[in-house]
C-alpha cells in the first residue's frame, strides 16, 4: 500500500482546505464546549502513536494492516492524535470497513495513553473494543462477551462515548447497538486494531457527514440536561426562593445605579434597598462620566464625593489617568474637549454599546448649571476654555515629529505618516511638519523608550490583564459587557445628535479632536502621567501591568491613526466598562457594600462551575452552558 | 371497620348538600333571565372540582334545563356560553355522568349550537363536546349520525386553535373504524388538518399527529394520500420524523412514529425506506427502554411488533438495535419485588400495567422471531424465557395467552427449538391445557402451535400423542372456524406422517369416515388439501395400505372419484391421484382400482392431461399396478403375486396404457420421461 495515492489529498488543495473547513464547522456545532487550546479534539490517527504493523495514508485518517497476521501476536492498533475532552458532552466518531482483509479480525474503540499498541483494543486494561469477527465486545479483557453483530466490508461502524454517565455504545450502519461498555475512564483516545493482511478502514472524525444521526441523541441529552436543571429541587420554604430573586434583581439595579427602577422594584415587589438614594445617585453619575468618556470629571467628582478613596487605590487611580489619557487622544477627555473647536460631539460615538448615550449633557443635566455653549455643555467653565483656545496658535508641539525620530529606531512603525497628510481634508487645521521644541524631544525619547516594547499584539494582552483585575469571579468579559449594554439600553435615553456627528465621521476622528492646544495638553498629561508611574513605582514597586498599560496608552501616539491601529481597540468606548465597574465596585467596598451584585456573583459562580466541571471531566457542562440560558 | 362507622355521617352530609343543590336548580327556572344568569354562574362555581355536587344537580334534573336554556333562541349569549360551561363541567366528573348527559341528548344540542356564529360560543361548545366524546361510555356514532356535522367541523377547523384543538381530539376518538376513517378522509380531513401539524400550539399539534395515526391505520387509500401532502413546503413524512426527534415530547414522538408504522404497513413508504430503518424503527425501539413510563413501552413494543411483523430485514435491525431482546426481558419483571414493599401506589400502578407490558413483549418477541433462525436462538436463550411463555400460557388474562402462545408459535417455526427448548420445558403440557378450553383466537394460535409440535421430528410428539390430542384435534374438525378446520386436520396429518398402524387406525377410527369423508367436500380448499394429504399419510406402507383398504376402501374410493370428477384446483387433483398411486401400491388394495375400469379411464385422462404435474402423478399410479416385484413380505402374503401383476400387465395392454406409456417415453418433461420409460420396462422383464 503506497503511502499517499494519487488521489489523496494533500495540504494547499482546495479539496482538503474544503474538507477542513467542513471539520472545523462541524467539530465547532457538535462540541461548542470545548476549548481546543486546552484539550484539542481527535481529528486524525496518530502517525507517533501506533504500532509498527499499522500503514496511514489519506491525511492519516486511512488505516492499512501490514504485519504478517499469522496470529493474535501480530495484533496492530493505532490511537487518534488526542484523547477526547470531557468537554463534548457527547463523544462521536465513525470507522467504515473499506476492506475486511483476510480474517476481518477488526476491532473498533477506546484505549488510554501508553496501552501496549501490538494488541487489538479492548484485550488489556484501560482498552475497549468492538470485534468484527465475532461481534463481541472487549472490556479490558482477553475474552469477549457478545454484544452486537459481526461487522465486514462496506459497514460503517460508529462509536459514541457519553462522557456525562461515562458509557460507550456502538452503531452499525446509523442503527445504535446499545451500551458496550460503563465506568469507563477519562482521557480516551479513539483507537483502532487490526489483525490480518489486507485490512482498511476509513474513520471519520467529523470530515463526512455521520450515518448515524448523533445530533439528535446529543439534543435528548440536552433537553435532559435541561429539565434536571429547570426542575432542580430548591427545597425552602414557601416564597423564599421568590425573595432571594426579588434581592438578587434589587441588588444588580441599586448595583448600576438605577436609581428610578431599583425604587420602582422595591415599590413593587416591596423589598428594601439598602443603599441610600443619593449614595446610588452618585455613583450612577460617576460611572456615566466614565462610560462617556470624560474620566477627568469622574476623577474629580469621586474625590469630592468619596475623598480618600482614590488615595487609598493608587492603583485604581493610575488606571483611571491612564484611561484619560486615551481618552485626550479620543477627544472626549473634558479636558482637552474643551480646547477643540469643532464639536467635540463627533468623538462621542459609543459604537461598541450605541444604546448608551455618553454625552453628559444629554441626560444628566442636573449636573452642572449655565452651559453656554451647546459644543461645550461638559460642565467645564468657559474661562477654561478661552483659555486653552488662545494656546492653540502658539504651541506648535507636533506629535509626527515625535513619530519620526521614534521611527528611526524601529522600522516597522507606521508612525511616520505625515500627520497633516492624513488629515488633508481638514484644510483648516494644517499643521507643521517639523518639531522644534525640547520639551517635545524630552516626550519623545519616553516615548521611544515605550515603544520599543510595544509588540503588535500587546494591546489585547494587557487589556486582558486590567480585565482580568475586575473580574477575579470568573465573569468573562465577553457576557459581562452584554449585560451591561442590555441593561443601559432601558435606561438610557440616547439624545437626538446635531449632525455634527455625521460631520465628525465623514471627515475621519483626529487625535485630540484635532485641536493643538488640546495635544498639547494631552502630552503635558503624559509626562504627568509618566511622572505618577515612577512615583508608584517608587512607592510600591515595579508593576508590570501599569507599565504595560503607560506603553499601550502611549502607543497610540505612534500612528497617525489611532482608531486603525494595532494598539486602536484601547479608544473603543466599550472599554470604558471594565473600568467603570472597577471604580464603581471600589466605591461599594467603601461604603461597605458588595463589591459586586449577587447576580453577576451568581452569573460568574455559574460559568466557573461550568468551566470546572469541564476539568474534573464532567461531560453534562456541554449541555448546561450559561450562555444557553441567557436571552 | 372506618367505613362502617362513617356512614350514617355520609347520609346527613348528603341530604343537605341535596339541599343547597336544589336550591341551584330552583334558581334555572327563575322568571328573570338576569337572575337565570347569576344561578347558572353560580351554579357554574359550585361544581367545579366537586363531583358529588355534579351526581346532585344531574339527579335534580339540572342537565334538561341548562339544555333548554342552551337552546332557546331567547336566552342571552352570555347565558347559554355559561350554560355550555356548565354542561362541560358536570361531563367532567365520572363516566355515570357523561351516561346521564348523553342520555339527555346533550350531543344534538352542542352540535346544533355550533351552528351559531358566536366563536366564543362554539368554543365551549366543542369543548364539552369534546369530554364527552372522549369518554368510553360514549357511543361514537353520535358523531356520524347528522351528515352534516362532520363537514362543520371541517369548516370550524379555522377559526381557532381552541377550535382545532377540540375538533381534532373528537375526531381522534372518534375514528374507530374502515368507515370512520372514509367519512373523515372524504370530507378533507388530511389537507385541513395537515396544516395544523404547525401550529405554533404544541396542544394542536399533537391532536391532529393522532388524527393521523388513527386516519392512517390500516387504511392504505389514506396512507398513499399522506405520503404526497406537503406542510409549508415539506412532505409529511418529513414532519412526522421531526416530531420524533429525541429532544420532543414522548407522546409526540411515539405518535408520530405510529404515523410512519401505520404508513409503511399501508405500503406508502417502503420498509427500507431511511425514515423507517433509521428514525421510526429506532425511535420505538428506544420507547421500549426502562426509563419510560410503562404505558409508553407497551404502546412502543406493540407499535414496533406491527411494524417489522411482515418484513425480516426490519426484523434483523430491531435484534441488534438497543440489545432489545435483551431488553424486553424487562417486561416481565412487574410487579417488581421492591414496588411491593415500599410503595402502595407504585405497586398498584404495576399489577395495573404488568399484564400489558408481559403481553406486548410477547408480541414483540413473536414478531421478532417469525422468519429468522438466529434471532429465535437468541430470544430462546434471553434470561428464563422459555419458563416465562410457559407460564404466559396459564395466565388469566386472555390477552396474555394469546400473545404468549403466539410467541411460542412463531418459536416453533424453527426446527431446533422443537428439538432442543421445546422439549426440554415440555411446552406441550401448558399448550394442551390451553387447547381444552379457549376462545377460538387462542385456539388458532394454539393449533397451529401444535401442527408443529406434531412434526415428525419433534421429541414432543410422542408425549402429545400419549396425552389423548387425537380426539381434541378430531373436535376441532368440526369447528366452524375454518382456520381451526384446517388446524386440526393438519395436526392429524403431521401426526400421521410415518406414524404407527396404532396411531393411524386410532386416527382414522377417531375421526370416523363420515367426517373424513364431510372434510373430503369442505368448501375450504386448504382443509380439503390438509385432509387428503391426512389421506395420504394414511395410506402409506402396503399393510397399512391395505389394512386401511379393506375396511374403508368403498368410501375412499367413492371419495376419490367424486374430486377427481369434480372442479379442483390442480393441486388437489395432483394430491388425489397421488393418493390413488398409493392405494395402487398396496398389494390386495391394488384390485380395487383394477376392478374399477371408470377409474382406470381417470388415470388414463390424466395421463394425457395437459399439466405434467397430473401426468406425472397419474403414470405413478400405473406404475405401480403394473409393478412386479413384490417385496417379500408380500410374496408369503399373497400367493398368487406374480400371476397378478400379469394379469394386471394383460388388462392394462388391453386398455390402450402401454401405447401411452410409449408416447410419454417421448415427453419433454425428464421425469415423466424416466417414469414412463420404468414403468416400460416392468412390460419387457
Amino acid at each position: 500500500m503506497a503511502e499517499l495515492g494519487a488521489g489523496s489529498l494533500s495540504l494547499g488543495d482546495p479539496a482538503f482546505n474544503y474538507q477542513e473547513h467542513e471539520l472545523n464547522e462541524r467539530l465547532k456545532r457538535l462540541y461548542p464546549a470545548v476549548n481546543e487550546e486546552e484539550t484539542p479534539l481527535p481529528r486524525s490517527w496518530s502517525p507517533k502513536d501506533k504500532y509498527s504493523y499499522i500503514g496511514l495514508s489519506q491525511n492519516n485518517l486511512r488505516v492499512h494492516y501490514k504485519g504478517h497476521g499469522k496470529n493474535h501476536k501480530d495484533a496492530a492498533s493505532v490511537r487518534a492524535t488526542h484523547p477526547i475532552p470531557a468537554a463534548c458532552g457527547i463523544y462521536y466518531f465513525e470507522v467504515k470497513i473499506v476492506s475486511k482483509g483476510r480474517d476481518g479480525y477488526m476491532g473498533i474503540g477506546l484505549s488510554a495513553q501508553g496501552v501496549n499498541m501490538n494488541r487489538l483494543p479492548g484485550w488489556d486494561k484501560h482498552s475497549y473494543g468492538y470485534h468484527g469477527d465475532d461481534g463481541h465486545s472487549f472490556c479490558s479483557s482477553g475474552t469477549g462477551q457478545p454484544y452486537g453483530p459481526t461487522f465486514t466490508t462496506g459497514d460503517v461502524i460508529g462509536c459514541c462515548v457519553n462522557l456525562i454517565n461515562n458509557t460507550c455504545f456502538y452503531t452499525k450502519n446509523g442503527i445504535s447497538l446499545g451500551v458496550a461498555f460503563t465506568d469507563l475512564p477519562p482521557n480516551l483516545y479513539p483507537t483502532v486494531g487490526l489483525q490480518t493482511p489486507g485490512e482498511i478502514v476509513d474513520a471519520n472524525f467529523g470530515q463526512q457527514p455521520f450515518v448515524f444521526d448523533i445530533e439528535d441523541y446529543m439534543s435528548e441529552w440536552r433537553a435532559k440536561i435541561h429539565g434536571m436543571i429547570a426542575r432542580f429541587p430548591i427545597g425552602e420554604r414557601l416564597g423564599e426562593w421568590q425573595s432571594v430573586l426579588q434581592n438578587m434583581v434589587s441588588s444588580y439595579l441599586v448595583h448600576h445605579g438605577y436609581c428610578a427602577t431599583a425604587t420602582a422594584f422595591a415599590r413593587a415587589t416591596e423589598t428594601i434597598i439598602q443603599e441610600e438614594q443619593t449614595s446610588i445617585k452618585n455613583r450612577q453619575r460617576i460611572q456615566k462620566l466614565v462610560l462617556a468618556g470624560r474620566v477627568g470629571e469622574a476623577i474629580d467628582a469621586t474625590q469630592h464625593l468619596y475623598p480618600g478613596l482614590l488615595e487609598h487605590n493608587p492603583n485604581l487611580l493610575f488606571m483611571l489617568k491612564c484611561r484619560q489619557f486615551v481618552e485626550m487622544v479620543n477627544g472626549t477627555d473634558s479636558e482637552v474637549r474643551c480646547l477643540t473647536i469643532r464639536s467635540p460631539k463627533s468623538q462621542d460615538s459609543y459604537p461598541g454599546s450605541p444604546s448608551l448615550s455618553p454625552r453628559h449633557g444629554a441626560s444628566n443635566t442636573h449636573l452642572h448649571t449655565g452651559a453656554d455653549s451647546p459644543t461645550c455643555s461638559n460642565g467645564v467653565t468657559p474661562p477654561n476654555k478661552s483659555k486653552s483656545h488662545s494656546g492653540t496658535g502658539s504651541s506648535s508641539i507636533k506629535y509626527p515629529s515625535v513619530s519620526s525620530s521614534a521611527s528611526s529606531s524601529t522600522s516597522s512603525s507606521p508612525s511616520s505618516v505625515n500627520y497633516s497628510e492624513s488629515n488633508s481634508s481638514d484644510s483648516t487645521k494644517s499643521q507643521p511638519h517639523s518639531a522644534n521644541s525640547t520639551q517635545e524631544t524630552s516626550l519623545s525619547l519616553n516615548f521611544r523608550r515605550n515603544q520599543t516594547h510595544v509588540t503588535r499584539s500587546s494591546n489585547h494582552d494587557s487589556e486582558m490583564e486590567i480585565e482580568a483585575e475586575h473580574y477575579t469571579n470568573g465573569v468573562v468579559e465577553g457576557s459581562s459587557a452584554r449585560i451591561m449594554n442590555g441593561t443601559y439600553k432601558h435606561e438610557e435615553i440616547l439624545q437626538p445628535d446635531d449632525n455634527s456627528i455625521d460631520e465628525g465621521c465623514t471627515n475621519g476622528r483626529q487625535l485630540c479632536g484635532g485641536n493643538q492646544a488640546a495635544t498639547e495638553r494631552m502630552i503635558h498629561f503624559g509626562r504627568e502621567l509618566q511622572a505618577l508611574n515612577e512615583q508608584l513605582g517608587r512607592e510600591y514597586g515595579k508593576n508590570a501591568t501599569h507599565k504595560k498599560m503607560l506603553q499601550d496608552a502611549f502607543s497610540l501616539l505612534a500612528y497617525s491613526d489611532p482608531w486603525n491601529c494595532p494598539v486602536g481597540q484601547q479608544l473603543d468606548p466599550t472599554q470604558r466598562e471594565s473600568l467603570c465597574s472597577a471604580l464603581n465596585s471600589a466605591i461599594l467596598e467603601s461604603q461597605n457594600l458588595p463589591k459586586q451584585p449577587p447576580l453577576m456573583l451568581a452569573l460568574g459562580q455559574a460559568t466557573e462551575c461550568v468551566q470546572l466541571m469541564a476539568r474534573v471531566r464532567s461531560g453534562s457542562c456541554s449541555f448546561a452552558r450559561v450562555d444557553n440560558f441567557l436571552h | 371497620m372506618a367505613c362502617l362507622l362513617e356512614a350514617p355521617l355520609r347520609i346527613s352530609v348528603l341530604s343537605e348538600v341535596t339541599a343547597t343543590s336544589r336550591h341551584y336548580v330552583d334558581r334555572l327556572f327563575d322568571p328573570d333571565p338576569q337572575k337565570v344568569l347569576q344561578g347558572v354562574i353560580d351554579m357554574k362555581n359550585a361544581v367545579i372540582g366537586n363531583n358529588k355536587q355534579k351526581a346532585n344537580l344531574i339527579v335534580l334534573g339540572a342537565v334538561p334545563r341548562l339544555l333548554y336554556l342552551l337552546q332557546q333562541s331567547s336566552s342571552s349569549l352570555e347565558l347559554r356560553t355559561e350554560c355550555a360551561v356548565v354542561l362541560g363541567s358536570l361531563a367532567m366528573g365520572t363516566e355515570n355522568n357523561i351516561k346521564s348527559l348523553v342520555d339527555c341528548h346533550i350531543i344534538p344540542a352542542l352540535l346544533q349550537g355550533l351552528l351559531c356564529p358566536e366563536l366564543i360560543f362554539i368554543e365551549v361548545c366543542l369543548r364539552c363536546l369534546r369530554t364527552v366524546f372522549i369518554s368510553p361510555v360514549t357511543p361514537v356514532q353520535l358523531l356520524y349520525t347528522d351528515p352534516t356535522v362532520i363537514p362543520h367541523l371541517m369548516s370550524l377547523l379555522s377559526r381557532s386553535q381552541r377550535t382545532q384543538e377540540y375538533i381534532t381530539q373528537i375526531f381522534s376518538h372518534c375514528c374507530k373504524t374502515p368507515e370512520h376513517q372514509t367519512v373523515l378522509f372524504n370530507h378533507g380531513a388530511i389537507q385541513n388538518i395537515a396544516p395544523l401539524l404547525i401550529s405554533p400550539s404544541y396542544k394542536v399539534r399533537m391532536q391532529a399527529l393522532k388524527c393521523f395515526s388513527v386516519l392512517a391505520y390500516e387504511n392504505t387509500q389514506v396512507s398513499m394520500t399522506l405520503v404526497n401532502v406537503l406542510v409549508d413546503g415539506e412532505l409529511l413524512s418529513q414532519v412526522f420524523v421531526r416530531m420524533m426527534q429525541r429532544d420532543q415530547p414522548i407522546e409526540m414522538q411515539l405518535t408520530a412514529a405510529k404515523c410512519l408504522t401505520y404508513m409503511c404497513r399501508a405500503g406508502a413508504i417502503r420498509t427500507d425506506d431511511s425514515c423507517v430503518v433509521l428514525k421510526t424503527l429506532p425511535c420505538l425501539v428506544r420507547m421500549c427502554s426502562k426509563e419510560h413510563l410503562l404505558e409508553e413501552r407497551v404502546e412502543g413494543a406493540e407499535t414496533l411488533a406491527y411494524l417489522m411483523e411482515p418484513d425480516v430485514e426490519l426484523q434483523r435491525i430491531a435484534s441488534t438495535t438497543d440489545h432489545l431482546v435483551a431488553m424486553l426481558a424487562d417486561y416481565f419483571k412487574y410487579p417488581s419485588s421492591v414496588s411491593a414493599i415500599t410503595d402502595i401506589k407504585r405497586l398498584d400502578h404495576d399489577l395495573k400495567h404488568a399484564h400489558e407490558l408481559r403481553q406486548a413483549a410477547f408480541k414483540l418477541y413473536a414478531s421478532l422471531g417469525s422468519n429468522d433462525e438466529d434471532i429465535r436462538k437468541k430470544i430462546t436463550e434471553t434470561e428464563n424465557m422459555m419458563d416465562r411463555i410457559v407460564s404466559g400460557l396459564s395466565e388469566s388474562s386472555i390477552k396474555v395467552r394469546l400473545a404468549a402462545v403466539r410467541c411460542l408459535h412463531s418459536l416453533s417455526r424453527s426446527v431446533q427449538q422443537l428439538r432442543t427448548s421445546f422439549h426440554d420445558h415440555a411446552v406441550w403440557r401448558p399448550l394442551m391445557k390451553l387447547l381444552q378450553n379457549a376462545p377460538d383466537e387462542v385456539l388458532v394460535m394454539a393449533s397451529s402451535t401444535l401442527c408443529n409440535l406434531l412434526l415428525e421430528f419433534s421429541p414432543s410428539k410422542e408425549p402429545i400423542l400419549e396425552s389423548g390430542v387425537i380426539e381434541l384435534l378430531c373436535s376441532l374438525t368440526q369447528s366452524d372456524s375454518p382456520a381451526l378446520r384446517v388446524n386440526g386436520i393438519w395436526a392429524l396429518m403431521n401426526m400421521a406422517f410415518q406414524a404407527e398402524q396404532k396411531v393411524k387406525v386410532e386416527i382414522v377410527r377417531s375421526l370416523g369416515t363420515e367426517q373424513l369423508f364431510r372434510l373430503l367436500s369442505d368448501p375450504d380448499s386448504n382443509v380439503l388439501m390438509k385432509t387428503l394429504g391426512l389421506l395420504r399419510n394414511l395410506l402409506s406402507t402396503r399393510p397399512h395400505i391395505d389394512q386401511i383398504m379393506s375396511s374403508h376402501g368403498k368410501q375412499i374410493m367413492q371419495a376419490v372419484t367424486l374430486i377427481l370428477e369434480a372442479e379442483h384446483s390442480i393441486e388437489v387433483k395432483e394430491q388425489t391421484l397421488c393418493i390413488l398411486a398409493n392405494i395402487a401400491d398396496g398389494n390386495t388394495a391394488k384390485e380395487l382400482i383394477m376392478t374399477n375400469d371408470d377409474m382406470l379411464q381417470k388415470i388414463k385422462y390424466y395421463m394425457g392431461h395437459s399439466n405434467v404435474k397430473l401426468q406425472l402423478a397419474a403414470t405413478f399410479c400405473i406404475s405401480n399396478l403394473i409393478w412386479n416385484e413384490e417385496d417379500v413380505q408380500a410374496v408369503v402374503n399373497s400367493d398368487c403375486s406374480h400371476k397378478g401383476s400379469q394379469e394386471r400387465q394383460d388388462k392394462l395392454r388391453e386398455m390402450g396404457f402401454v401405447d401411452i406409456l410409449h408416447k410419454l417415453t417421448q415427453a419433454s418433461d425428464p421425469n415423466l420421461c424416466d417414469r414412463a420409460k420404468t414403468a416400460m420396462q416392468q412390460y419387457l422383464a
